[in-house]
């Protein structure tokens, strides 16, 4: 298992749980009210995130997904 | 004929030629005409599945909810990342196994799995019952774009009648290759139109996103933050996981899957897609803008809100080019629709023993496609408001599949046919009696703390669909080991 596989966790959770951890309307950012700010910001990390995990799975030897097996189970 | 009314017009006849180009002297197997011979690159499977996901219910509908309701619309915005990370696993696997076993649709996956064909006829029956009224929304859809953009000259009947036409035509004749090029020309469009109104609206009317936002806190306090009850936390978050579970599951995306060349592409797609999806996001401001422009559209009136700011703010021939990106929104999603849903009623419920080569499955299928939009038609000019609640139970219908793809996607799958079928069938049911019913978490539990009752109650289903799948496939597993 490689832990870096793990990285998407982080801005899942912050997206899923934006209402508990920023339903706020101050500080505004950028004009926007703090909650829809988080929102946007975490949308932007998780492109970010998912070409890190992209770019350690290029890079290790190994196939990124275990081959598929033909036969149905 | 006004100016709206032609750029429209020239929308419709741009689709309807491309739809028709994009044959090319194609020999039209079922693999060919379904899922593109499987030979799609990245920026086409990325166009295609943007085109997929971007529909008029996410153009209306989004600007509508910021407009109707506020802050819970943010969740729009939400579950697309989520589904984006999942997919970068799931979809290359899904894509790898159908590759690897010569597939056409999302009835032959489960059917192949499971290893059970009543599986496959039953998840068939599922994705049509759920994707007719997908289709019938688009064409709601149409028909209030091209009637309010063209003030009225058009009438949504006769809109909805042009619209059904040309798709009808060149999904006969394209099949995939037609969504995937009109998909093109509409990405490019919706992309100009919602940033530009995006940005325009709340400056020319508000003197920018700041104080647009302030009047709004001023005048309606509390509707930029989620509520304490009703669409609080714990539904944005419950309703987060299970759009995202939902996602890919529609036969149409799930399908489209398939007509990729190289799993390459679902990996870059996850990358990059999560920041197109912040288009979304000018379609809020859009929302937000009109809340103040064009006050009181009650109920579903509220999906009007975009389209009547921009008859209000601007010259008819740009409205005219917002109806195109309108009409365009709800043209590509309806013929992959179409197209799903004859590819599935063809060759896994009536020629279920068809090999994918054989001749008769796109003669078939292709026949099944006026059908199909004449029931849809039928559903859109009889059926009323409770489309909208349809909607609703076909998103959580196919949600229900969720179990089975991710257990057969383990290593080792712990559900066994029988399982599957037992948790499809009592998940379906519970969605069927919770929708109809009107029960919630609130109304099954009203003791329970608020954070519980206000949960999404299509977890309900999801997990009587569990228990189910995982008694029946214990039992059954137990049963001819001991024999």
């Amino acid at each position: 298992m490689r832990l870096y596989r793990l990285l998407p966790v982080i801005p899942a959770g912050a997206l899923v749980g934006s209402g508990w951890i920023a339903n706020r309307l101050e500080p505004r950012i950028l004009g926007l009210p703090f909650l829809l700010a988080w929102i946007v910001g975490w949308v932007v990390a998780t492109s970010v995130v998912m070409l890190i995990v992209y770019r350690l799975d290029a890079r290790s030897p190994n196939p990124a997904i275990p081959p598929t097996r033909v036969e149905p189970e | 004929m006004n100016a709206a009314l032609a750029i429209i017009a020239a929308s419709f006849a741009l689709a309807l030629g491309l739809g028709l180009r994009a044959r090319r002297g194609r020999q039209m197997s079922l693999t060919e005409w379904a899922v593109g011979g499987r030979a799609f690159g990245a920026i086409l499977i990325f166009l295609l599945l943007a085109g997929e996901i971007y529909t008029t219910f996410t153009f209306l509908g989004a600007s509508g909810w910021a407009y109707g309701r506020g802050a819970p619309a943010f969740y729009i915005l939400c579950y697309g990342a989520v589904a984006y990370i999942m997919s970068y696993w799931l979809a290359p696997a899904i894509w790898r196994y159908a590759r690897t076993n010569d597939l056409v649709s999302q009835p032959d996956f489960f059917a192949h799995k499971y290893d059970s064909r009543p599986f496959g006829i039953l998840v068939a029956l599922v994705g049509v019952v759920a994707m007719i009224p997908y289709l019938v929304l688009q064409l709601k859809g149409l028909g209030i774009i091209v009637s309010e953009a063209s003030l009225g000259a058009v009438s949504p009947t006769v809109a909805i009648w042009l619209g059904v036409i040309a798709v009808v035509v060149y999904v006969m004749i394209s099949g995939i290759h037609a969504s995937a090029w009109t998909a093109v020309v509409k990405d490019i469009l919706i992309l100009g139109v919602a940033i530009f109104l995006g940005l325009y609206l709340p400056a020319r009317l508000h003197g920018g996103i700041g104080p647009m936002f302030d009047t709004i806190e001023a005048q309606r306090p509390g509707f930029l933050t989620l509520p304490a009850t009703g669409q609080s936390a714990s539904w944005f978050a419950s309703t987060v996981l299970l759009t995202a579970l939902g996602f890919y599951l529609w036969p149409h995306t799930f399908g489209s899957i398939y007509s990729a060349k190289a799993s390459e592409a679902f990996r870059k797609n996850a990358i990059v897609m999560p920041l197109y999806q912040l288009v979304m996001l000018f379609v809020f401001f859009v929302g937000f803008a009109a809340l103040l422009e064009v006050p009181g559209l009650q109920g579903t009136d509220a999906d009007l809100a975009l389209l009547r700011v921009s008859v209000k703010t601007f010259d008819p021939w740009v409205v005219g080019i917002i109806g195109a990106a309108g009409v365009l929104t709800a043209l590509v999603p309806g013929s992959m629709i179409l197209m799903s849903a004859a590819t599935i009623l063809s060759k896994n419920v009536i020629l279920r023993d068809a090999p994918p080569e054989d001749p008769r499955l796109p003669r078939l299928a292709k026949g099944l496609v006026p059908v199909i939009a004449a029931v849809a038609l039928w559903f859109t000019f009889r059926g009323g408001d409770s489309i909208v609640a349809l909607l609703l139970m076909g998103y959580a219908f196919v949600t229900q599949l969720a179990p089975a793809l991710l257990c057969s996607l383990l290593p080792r799958n712990p559900l066994t046919g029988a399982g599957a079928i037992a948790g499809l069938v009592a998940g379906e049911a519970t969605v069927a009696w919770v929708t109809i019913g009107k029960v919630s978490f609130a109304s099954l539990l009203p003791d329970a703390p608020t954070w519980v009752q206000d949960l999404n109650v299509g977890f309900a289903a999801l997990i009587v669909n569990v228990a189910a799948a995982t008694v029946v496939s214990l039992v059954g597993r137990r049963g001819p080991a001991r024999a």
